[in-house]
């Protein structure tokens, strides 16, 4: 049975160094001094990276998230004020809640039509009908746009007074400014670009598909879509779980498109806008928005966790 | 259909040698990044003056770079413009790293807190030879213990802006109160004008409206209080503020959180509405559709006749000193320089929606508008520099613009949106 190569990032739960399979001994002993020496090397410097640019920024995030520090001064003046960053997210600051709302929607949308939209895509694209390139290019095309520029093209579409859509529809929505829609709004321009992404991985992995499982389906009497949920879907597991895990991490993370529209205000807001803006900028307030980080790292962990006992319970 | 894995085409290539190549590319890289980035660009000499400027739109940077060729010191300029917005994001970061000797910047709290932090220099030796600030310039431009450390360039006042074509042709005038002002509303409304443009998109603009309604309702010592943290937001004289803008709301610009000021002066230009509470560097949208000479404006009508019209909001842009500038010398000199009516004058003739703080700053130049508003803060008793310059910049953007939205979002929640701004107010403060 043909499994697909992830041809994406791998899943986070990789640890062994690239280019190792079973075939070569696993022991340090058993390699000549050369080798070993490149091994430690091309293990140890990524680690040393990501512990010093991503594991201690963490950890800083979250001890200062028990300060108010407002970035100016010795670090020695530095004032522990125990929990009341976080008293104040939960109860006093106002788009605290709105966040986590849109950050859950945000993920919704991605989970229950983007990425069902883009794997759709892949099985439509992958039947190579006429031009499948063409819309293969065109579908992918928005993925590698940056995400502000996503969300500035789509302003052009979507601005109230002048844009295209309220002029080829007669209408005067306030899309980005109605704090009810502009959410919705926001997700579809998201989704634009993440529809292509999902299709382009899942195109991937059905490249990799054993067509002689599709012919067995079919002298059974399956149709197209029986054979796609029966067979193909379960087969494809390797690839579903990368798909999860990018949808995942593009919901928790989502923050470019709409800190271009408006900087997340009004109905827009999303826990990695509140933090970029209580951080970043004059506001200053470093210890408020590690609070908020941390609980940003909380909340993602939580979700991340609860994908991780699925895919170890269905790999057993 | 599955392909075959196809071969990799480099037979002479071991996978060894590839990642040895790599290696030693990246390693290069690194490294000339590392030398690299101490230096900076083209090799600065000691005479060099780096500047740092925050004019990110068109007309004031061309206005600056008038102002800095007039220079006929020793120091050598050098000009780093940024955009206007990232500027002030980044200035904590900027005066703690590596900053110019000498940056814009403005007057009100956060030069003040800047120079309590030991962040800018001290400008008072030059000061004492400037010639042409009134003490007003010198009070702005100073820490409470009485040193300088801005040097004032220009300002521009807070009103409400109209234009004169359009009113002569309707026969509206500019009210002098409050009554006077819902009534010329009620006719414009009968006008099928809009009367009041509103934008709010960036949170910032609706404290326009606040500071001008405080400081009518309340009066300059209590928004000064208020901005010091010393007040309740939640009291009954900041609700009474509110309550004023209550009976304004039906005449304001509906759909104004998506609208950014911008798109406010251009439904002023279409006659889609008949004023706007702005500051004037809305001239800078009426020079861009030649519509220069068709712009005034009036002070914010009287609310209450003890407290008068007295006060005007103006804020101050200025020149700042690093406190560890490279070439300090240079950088005092280039301040002294900026400081005279003649720099100035360069700048006023490119730019002309703001006025000189230089009381000798040449008038010859002028707009009509221009003489008006040094006339009318010539009178003002007090001047008052904005929301987000006059108290803590976490404050005013992450609590009361926010806040403002949801009071223009939905005005009947006034109530709670006040005891919200009170509560975050008390943690913040302390």
């Amino acid at each position: 049975m043909a499994t697909a190569q992830p041809q994406a990032k791998a899943p986070p739960t990789v640890s062994k160094p690239p280019g190792k399979t079973g075939r070569r001994p696993h022991s340090l002993k058993k390699l000549n001094p050369r080798d070993r020496r490149t091994l430690i090397l091309m293990a140890v410097i990524p680690t040393i990276l990501v512990v010093g640019l991503v594991w201690l920024p963490a950890i800083g995030s979250v001890v200062l998230s028990f300060t108010n520090w407002d970035g100016i001064g010795d670090l020695s003046d530095i004032q522990f004020i125990g929990l009341r960053n976080y008293t104040d997210i939960v109860t006093i600051y106002p788009p605290f809640w709105p966040a986590v709302k849109n950050n859950l929607l945000w993920l919704l949308s991605l989970f229950l039509i983007f990425t069902p939209l883009g794997m759709f895509l892949a099985v439509l694209v992958d039947r190579e009908l006429k031009g499948s390139r063409l819309y293969q290019t065109s579908f992918y095309l928005p993925v590698v746009l940056a995400g502000a520029l996503v969300g500035f093209i789509w302003q052009l579409l979507y601005s109230r007074d002048l844009g295209l859509i309220n002029a080829v529809f007669g209408t005067e929505i306030d899309w980005f400014g109605n704090p009810d829609i502009n959410i919705y709004a926001a997700m579809v321009a998201n989704g634009w670009r993440h529809t292509g992404y999902i299709m382009l991985l899942y195109l991937a992995g059905l490249k990799g598909f054993d067509p002689a499982l599709g012919e067995a389906a079919s002298i059974d009497g399956a149709g197209p879509v029986k054979t796609f949920f029966h067979i193909t879907f379960p087969v494809l597991r390797p690839t579903n779980i990368i798909i999860m895990v990018i949808t995942f991490i593009d919901a928790l993370r989502a923050f470019d498109i709409v800190w271009i529209i408006n900087q997340g205000r009004n109905g827009l807001e999303l826990i990695a806008t509140l933090v970029t803006a209580n951080v970043i900028g004059e506001a200053s307030r470093i210890g408020f928005g590690s609070a908020l980080a941390t609980l940003m790292l909380l909340l993602s962990s939580i979700f991340i966790i609860f994908q991780l006992r699925i895919m170890v319970k269905g790999d057993q | 259909m599955s392909h075959p894995k196809p071969a990799l085409p480099l037979p002479s290539f071991t996978r060894r040698t590839l990642l040895q190549a790599a290696l030693a590319t990246a390693g290069t890289v690194g490294l000339s990044a590392c030398g690299g980035g101490g230096t900076g660009g083209s090799a600065p000499t000691s005479k060099t003056l780096t500047m740092g400027a925050y004019q990110g739109d068109e007309v004031p940077r061309n206005a600056f770079k008038a102002m800095v060729e007039g220079y006929q010191g020793t120091a050598e300029p050098k000009i780093n413009f940024v955009d206007h917005e990232t500027f002030k994001n980044n200035i904590n970061n900027y005066l703690q790293g590596n900053p110019d000797d000498v940056f814009t910047w403005f007057a009100g709290y956060r030069s003040r807190f800047f120079a309590k932090n030991g962040l800018v220099g001290d400008l008072s030796d030059i000061w004492a030879d400037f010639k042409g600030f009134p003490e007003s310039m010198k009070n702005a431009s100073s820490t409470p213990d009485g040193k300088q450390v801005l040097v004032p360039s220009t300002y521009y006042p807070w009103g409400v802006f109209y234009r004169p074509s359009v009113w002569k042709k309707h026969g509206y005038t500019p009210p002098k109160d409050k009554a006077e002002w819902l009534a010329l509303c009620e006719k414009m409304k009968g006008d099928q004008i809009v009367p009041m443009a509103f934008a709010a998109k960036g949170g910032w603009e609706p404290m326009g409206t606040f500071d001008q309604l405080n400081l009518r309702v309340n009066g300059y010592q209590f928004h000064v209080s208020l901005m010091d943290g010393a007040e309740a937001w939640d009291g009954e004289k900041v609700r009474n503020v509110f309550k004023a803008w209550d009976e304004f709301i039906p005449f304001q610009q509906s759909d104004a959180l998506g609208r950014t000021w911008q798109e406010g002066a251009q439904s002023l230009l279409t006659e889609k509405t008949g004023m706007m509470v702005i500051g004037m560097f809305i001239g800078q949208q009426f020079a861009a559709s030649k519509k220069a000479d068709d712009l005034d404006f009036f002070m914010y009508p009287e609310f209450d006749p003890a407290i008068g019209t007295d006060a005007i909001e103006a804020p101050i842009d200025g020149f700042m000193m690093a406190a560890k500038p490279k070439n300090k010398d240079g950088a005092k000199d280039m301040l002294k320089y900026l400081a005279t009516a003649g720099a100035v004058n360069r700048s006023l003739k490119i730019d002309s929606s703001v006025i000189g703080a230089n009381s000798d700053a040449s008038q010859e130049t002028y707009s009509a508008l221009q003489k008006k508003a040094v006339g009318v803060i010539a009178e003002a008793k007090n001047i008052s520099q904005f929301l987000d310059r006059d108290t803590r910049p976490d404050f005013a953007s992450t609590v009361v613009g926010p806040a403002l939205q949801a009071y223009i979002k939905k005005p009947s929640d006034i109530d709670s949106i006040l005891k919200n701004i009170e509560q975050q107010k008390k943690s913040i403060f302390g």
